[in-house]
């Protein structure tokens, strides 16, 4: 689904990925593990164009999308991200927040087609052959009610359907990090890409974050996870891609990477978080 | 004191028996006109700015847009109010052709003026808002424009609305220079009165007391703001 082929990214003088070449299945769960430092979220927020490459090129879904020629949002809408620091809509109560991007997106959809039925209404007043109309089977209201609907059954989902009307501000980090994922969820993702999304939770939130995520897992999500949560990584992944260095220096099954790691900075690596 | 008391009778005679009130509150309306006009157009002006400036520049366009909003910026902060309202009045008009009244050329002048101001304003308020907002809207696949305006802009107006208040306040007092291009603002009011009194001390008195009335009042109407934006700062 995501062909990564020799992804490079350099912040001005220093080149954090020296060409990363992956290619990502459908329904795989991919952990990337490594020392800070070593460019796993700089290779995670170029596969959305968070930063753009500076070379190479990400085929998802069949289009390369680090040309900087195609439209990103539309491809966006398609890859879920959550985010370290949750990076709620503040100024959105909790409901607005899941609901916000399906409503703009559908209404903007449902605006195009219009202008469009318009356009070939007044063409087919002086053409011989009529074109057929683009049928409309929604309206705004119902846009957002089907929008509200489905923000209500992810947030029972994640057990917080009281807190749907109030402010981020007012929810705890763990509780902010479900709403997270669920927002990204709103969109019907093909795959959710997370930023370290347990590193700035206090431990005892680490483990309802860590559920959501495993239980999305099992409904064969595609994600792709930076994180430092080794028991999570073994127990969940059905691949492990170690980078040091901006490139990717092993790449294999957990049992084959926990078991018997070959590289020599993945043996120090695991020497230095396990023990 | 006696001498005061008079003073105060001539000023009510005039204000009351030869149409002084009415004056006053003709240029009590031209004063709140230009300085509400001026601050919507400035904070539209200002948006438009600050959001050029604020959007990632690899690309031709918003370079050359972003050069043109500096300079424009440069061209407002650096001339006094006054010189603007003439050059508009007395020079640009003429060139091209167009009659306006001077409460049309304050509007626009102090607008335009107000803009440079609020844009900087507003570009400090749109950098306070963490960049992670700006990122997860794009993330959903929302564009630069909409995330801008539905999650980053209300975000940046709410941190710098007491400033926002400020700057009208300094506009409603900077309108007391609009004589210049012949607009009837509070002070030609009471200069009108004065100069039929021969006596100015107690019209310019109550000039100051209302200016400084109306700035009272409009501190009192931001609080309030402030206060019911807050809410979604802390729980509700």
């Amino acid at each position: 689904m995501i062909d990564v082929i020799n992804l490079k990214k350099s912040f001005d003088d220093t080149e954090v990925l020296k060409g990363i070449n992956v290619t990502i299945h459908k329904g795989d769960i991919v952990v990337v593990l490594g020392p800070s430092g070593s460019g796993k979220s700089t290779f995670l927020r170029c596969l959305n164009c968070m930063e753009d490459p500076t070379g190479g090129s990400i085929i998802f879904n069949g289009v390369d999308i680090a040309d900087m020629h195609v439209d990103i949002n539309i491809h966006r809408r398609h890859m879920g991200m959550v985010f370290q620091h949750f990076n709620l809509f503040n100024n959105k109560t909790v409901i607005q927040n899941i609901m916000l991007a399906p409503v703009y997106v559908k209404n903007q959809e449902l605006r195009t087609a219009k202008r469009k039925n318009a356009l070939t209404k007044m063409k087919n007043l002086f053409a011989k052959e009529k074109q057929e109309l683009i049928p409309i089977t929604t309206t705004k209201a119902e846009i957002q009610r089907e929008a509200k609907e489905q923000a209500m059954t992810l947030l029972k989902r994640i057990g917080l359907e009281e807190k749907a009307d109030v402010y981020p501000s007012t929810l705890s980090g763990g509780q902010k990090q479900r709403v997270a994922i669920v927002r990204a969820l709103a969109m019907n993702p093909d795959v959710i890409l997370f930023d370290e999304p347990t590193s700035a939770l206090d431990p005892e939130m680490v483990g309802e974050v860590l559920d959501l995520m495993k239980a999305l897992a099992k409904e064969g999500m595609t994600m792709i996870i930076v994180t430092h949560e080794m028991g999570f990584a073994k127990e969940v992944a059905n691949r492990i891609l170690f980078m040091d260095e901006g490139v990717i220096l092993e790449s294999g099954t957990p049992e084959e990477f926990f078991g018997n790691p070959k590289n020599p900075r993945a043996k120090e690596f695991l020497s230095k978080v396990l023990s | 004191m006696g001498n005061f008391e008079q003073k105060i009778d001539k000023f009510i005679e005039i204000f009351l028996e030869q149409n002084g009130y009415v004056k006053v509150i003709q240029g009590l309306q031209n004063t709140l006109l230009i300085a509400i006009s001026g601050l919507i157009i400035g904070i539209m002006i200002g948006t438009l700015i600050a959001t050029v400036r604020v959007f990632p520049k690899y690309k031709r366009l918003p370079r050359v847009l972003n050069s043109i909003c500096s300079f424009y910026v440069a061209l407002f902060r650096g001339t006094p109010m006054v010189v603007q309202l003439l050059v508009f009045y007395y020079v640009l008009l003429p060139l091209l052709g167009v009659h306006m009244t001077g409460v049309q050329v304050a509007m626009a002048v102090f607008g335009l003026n107000s803009g440079a101001y609020i844009s900087e304003i507003m570009r400090s308020g749109i950098q306070s808002v963490d960049s992670g907002q700006l990122e997860a809207g794009r993330a959903v696949g929302l564009g630069f424009g909409v995330s801008m305006c539905k999650i980053v802009i209300p975000q940046a107006v709410k941190n710098i609305l007491p400033t926002l208040g400020n700057e009208f306040i300094t506009l409603i007092k900077e309108t007391s220079v609009v004589s210049f291009v012949g607009a009837a603002d509070l002070y030609v009011a009471f200069s009108y009165i004065g100069s039929n009194s021969y006596e100015f001390m107690v019209p310019y008195l109550v000039m100051a007391m209302i200016y400084i009335l109306l700035v009272l009042v409009i501190s009192l109407l931001v609080k309030l703001m402030e206060r019911s934006l807050k809410k979604s700062d802390r729980r509700n």
